[in-house]
C-alpha cells in the first residue's frame, strides 16, 4: 500500500513540468472568460486614462465624510471607549461584544491586501501611492461607519436567536422603508457580485499569493500548494472541521501583531531613514517620479489598493459587523470606523514604509526618478516579482529569517481570508437561492475548486478579476448607501443628543 | 439584619458539598440563600464568524441549561429544607463576577466548594476558591 503511495507521489512529481502547462491553460481559459467583466469595471472615463471605478469609492468616502461632518475624527474617542466596553451593560456579558465584532471583521480584512497589495501598489505607483492609500483609508472610515450602522439596523434576527445581516438586507428593507423602488433588485445584484467577489479577491487572489510565496521561498510548485490549500478549505467548510477555523481565528490576530512588531523593529533600526521615506512618499504623491502615468498613476494605485485592503464601501464589513449585541446600531458604526484605520493607515503604511526604507525600488541616482522594468512597473532589487515576494525581500534584507516567518504568515492570512470570504460568499449565495444543504454544497465545492484555479493562475489575470468583482460589489453598495444615508443621519443625531444629555451612560 | 449566604455553584461535587454545608448553617441562622452560577467569559476573546452569528442563541441555551441542570435541582433541595433561594446566572471572570453579585445582593457571606486541584494546574490557572479568598468583599467560606 505504502509502496503504491510513494509510486503515485513520484509519478505526480515527474508530471510536474506538464502541470505548468496546465496552469497556463487554466490561466488562458480564465482570462478569456473574465476579460469582458474586467474591461467593463475598469473602463476609462471618456477622453481620459482614468478608470471610472477608481474614483467611485473615494468620491463615496468624501461624500460620507462631509455628510456626517467628518465622523471619523468626531467619534474617534467614543469608538475607542465602545471597544473598551465602557458603554457595555455588564448584564449583557456573554453576548458578542464590540471588541469581538471588530476583531473578527479585522481578521477578515487584515491579510494579503496589507502585505501583497501594498507591494503591488508601490511597485507600480512608486512611493507616492502610499500617500493616496492613506488618504483613501482615512476617508474610507466614514464609508465603513455608514454601511456597518445599516448592517446592524436591518439585519435579520431569526426565531432561534441567530442573526444574519449585510447589504442585501439593508438594500431590501431600507429601500422599502424609504419607499424607494428596486430594493430587491439591488439586493440580488449585490449578492451576485458578493459571490463573485468571494471567489475572486476573497479566494483566488489569496490562494495565488500564498502559492507564489511558498514557491519562491520553499520551492514547492504552485499546483501542490493549490491542491493542499483547497483540500484544507474543503475539510473546513464541507467537512465541518470547525476547530481548524477556530485555531486560525486565534492565531491570525497574533500574527498580525507580530507582523506589525517586526515592521516597527525595521523602522526603528533605520530611524534615520524615516524622514527620507516620508519625503519620498510626498514627492511621489505630488510630482512625477518617473512611474507610468505620473501622479495620476500613483493616485490610481493608492486608491485601488486602499479599497482592496480595507474593503470600505464594498459591503463585506456590514456582513461581519452585524452580529454584535446592541440596541444602538450606530454604536457598531462607530466601532467599525476603526477598521480602515488599523488596516490601511497603520498596517498597510507599515508595509509601504518597510519597502521604501529598505530601498527595494530602484531609483536612478542622477535624476532621482524610478527605473522602470519591461512590464512598466518600477524595477526592483534582484528583479523580484511585485506582490508578496517584494515585501518578503524587503523584510528579508534586514532579518534573514523574515521570509520564512512571512511565508507562514502569508499562508495563515490567506487561509483566514479565504474562510472569511467563504462565509460572505455563502451569505450572498443563500440570499439568492435560499438555505439548504445541497444548495450550500454546490457553492462550497465551487469555492474549493476556485482555490486551486487561483493558485495556478498568473497574478495579472487573478488580480484584475479580483479587483473587478470587489468593485462591482462596491458599485451596488455605495448607490444604496447614498440613498439610505439619511437614516444613518437620523440615528446619529438621536444618539449624539442622548449621549450629551446623559441618557446613554457609561458603566465603567 | 438577615444573613444572606451566597453559594457559588457549578454543578460539580464540590459545589454540592458547599450546598449541604450551607443548608445546616442557613437553617440555624434563618438566613436567605442566593445560588450563583457564573460562566467564564471574556469580551476580548476571538470568535469565528459562525460563532458570532450563533452567540445570542447559544447564550440563551447556556442560561436555560444552567437553570435547569444546575440551579433548579439545588433550589429544590433547599426548598425541601424549608429554605428560599434566589438564582443568578451571569457571564464573566468567575471570581470577579461572584464579588459583584455578592455586593448586589448584600450577601453577608460567600460559600464556595473547593475542587482541590494541586500542583501545576492550580499554579498556572489558579482556582476560583483561591482568587475568591483574595478578593471577596465579605467573609468567604471555602468548603473542602
Amino acid at each position: 500500500m505504502t509502496r503504491y503511495g510513494i509510486a503515485a507521489i513520484l509519478a505526480l512529481l515527474t508530471a510536474a513540468p506538464a502541470q505548468a502547462n496546465i496552469g497556463e491553460t487554466i490561466d488562458g481559459v480564465f482570462s478569456a472568460a473574465t476579460g469582458w467583466f474586467v474591461a467593463l469595471i475598469f473602463a476609462n472615463l471618456p477622453g481620459t486614462s482614468i478608470p471610472w471605478i477608481v474614483g467611485w469609492l473615494v468620491i463615496g468616502a468624501v461624500v460620507f465624510s462631509l455628510y456626517f461632518g467628518f465622523i471619523q475624527f468626531r467619534a474617534f474617542r467614543h469608538a475607542l471607549d465602545l471597544v473598551r466596553g465602557k458603554y457595555s451593560n455588564p448584564k449583557d456579558a456573554g453576548e458578542v461584544s464590540h471588541f469581538q465584532a471588530l476583531a473578527t471583521a479585522l481578521s477578515g480584512t487584515v491579510g494579503l491586501g496589507n502585505i501583497a497589495g501594498v507591494a503591488v501598489a508601490v511597485s507600480i505607483g512608486g512611493a507616492g501611492a502610499t500617500f493616496w492609500m492613506i488618504l483613501a483609508g482615512i476617508l474610507g472610515m466614514a464609508t465603513k461607519f455608514t454601511e456597518c450602522t445599516l448592517g446592524v439596523k436591518y439585519r435579520n434576527e431569526y426565531a432561534d436567536g441567530t442573526v444574519s445581516g449585510g447589504p442585501m438586507y439593508y438594500l431590501e428593507k431600507g429601500f422599502r422603508e424609504r419607499g424607494l423602488p428596486l430594493g430587491k433588485f439591488m439586493a440580488v445584484l449585490f449578492s451576485i457580485f458578493c459571490v463573485l467577489g468571494a471567489l475572486g479577491g476573497g479566494n483566488m487572489f489569496q490562494a495565488n499569493q500564498a502559492a507564489s510565496q511558498v514557491q519562491s521561498v520553499l520551492g514547492v510548485p504552485a499546483w501542490v500548494t493549490g491542491l493542499v490549500l483547497s483540500g484544507i478549505v474543503f475539510v473546513v467548510i464541507i467537512g465541518g472541521i470547525k476547530s481548524i477555523a477556530r485555531v486560525t481565528e486565534k492565531v491570525v490576530p497574533i500574527m498580525g501583531i507580530g507582523y506589525l512588531g517586526v515592521g516597527l523593529l525595521i523602522l526603528i533600526a533605520n530611524a534615520d531613514m524615516i524622514l527620507w521615506a516620508v519625503g519620498e512618499i510626498f514627492r511621489g504623491a505630488f510630482t512625477d517620479s518617473g512611474i507610468v502615468g505620473g501622479i495620476v498613476g500613483a493616485i490610481i494605485q493608492g486608491f485601488r489598493r486602499a479599497a482592496f485592503s480595507n474593503e470600505a464601501g464594498i459591503g463585506s464589513a456590514a456582513i461581519a459587523h452585524s452580529a454584535v449585541r446592541t440596541n444602538e446600531p450606530i454604536t457598531e458604526g462607530f466601532v467599525s470606523l476603526l477598521e480602515p484605520l488599523i488596516d490601511t493607515v497603520i498596517v498597510c503604511t507599515m508595509t509601504a514604509l518597510v519597502i521604501i526604507i529598505t530601498q527595494q525600488l530602484m531609483i536612478d541616482a542622477e535624476t532621482g526618478r524610478y527605473i522602470l522594468n519591461d512590464a512598466g512597473g518600477v524595477a526592483t532589487v534582484g528583479n523580484v516579482a511585485p506582490g508578496v515576494p517584494l515585501t518578503s525581500a524587503a523584510f528579508g534584507s534586514v532579518f534573514g529569517w523574515a521570509p520564512y516567518a512571512l511565508s507562514v504568515a502569508v499562508i495563515l492570512f490567506a487561509f483566514s481570508t479565504v474562510i472569511t470570504w467563504s462565509y460572505y460568499g455563502m451569505k450572498g449565495w443563500t440570499y439568492l437561492f435560499g438555505e439548504g444543504k445541497s444548495k450550500e454544497l454546490v457553492f462550497k465545492v465551487m469555492f474549493c475548486f476556485f482555490v486551486f484555479v487561483g493558485a495556478v493562475s498568473s497574478l495579472g489575470s487573478v488580480l484584475d478579476f479580483s479587483d473587478a468583482a470587489l468593485f462591482a460589489m462596491g458599485v451596488v453598495n455605495v448607490i444604496g448607501l447614498y440613498l439610505l444615508m439619511p437614516i444613518v443621519k437620523r440615528e446619529l443625531d438621536s444618539y449624539m443628543h442622548r449621549l450629551k444629555s446623559g441618557q446613554i451612560k457609561a458603566y465603567k | 439584619m438577615t444573613e444572606i449566604y451566597l453559594i457559588a455553584v457549578d454543578g460539580s461535587s464540590a459545589s454540592h458539598r458547599a450546598l449541604s454545608y450551607t443548608i445546616d448553617r442557613a437553617k440555624a441562622a434563618d438566613a436567605k440563600v442566593v445560588l450563583a452560577h457564573v460562566l467564564e467569559w471574556s469580551p476580548y476573546s476571538f470568535l469565528t464568524k459562525e460563532e458570532l452569528e450563533e452567540r445570542h442563541a447559544r447564550r440563551l441555551q447556556e442560561v436555560v441549561r444552567a437553570e435547569t441542570m444546575i440551579l433548579g435541582p439545588m433550589q429544590k433541595t433547599l426548598s425541601e429544607h424549608g429554605l428560599a433561594a434566589d438564582c443568578v446566572v451571569r457571564y464573566g471572570h468567575v471570581a470577579e463576577t461572584l464579588c459583584d453579585i455578592a455586593k448586589e445582593c448584600d450577601a453577608t457571606q460567600i460559600v464556595v466548594g473547593r475542587m482541590g486541584q494541586s500542583g501545576l494546574t492550580a499554579r498556572l490557572f489558579g482556582s476560583v476558591a483561591g482568587s475568591l479568598a483574595q478578593v471577596a468583599p465579605v467573609p468567604c467560606t471555602i468548603v473542602p
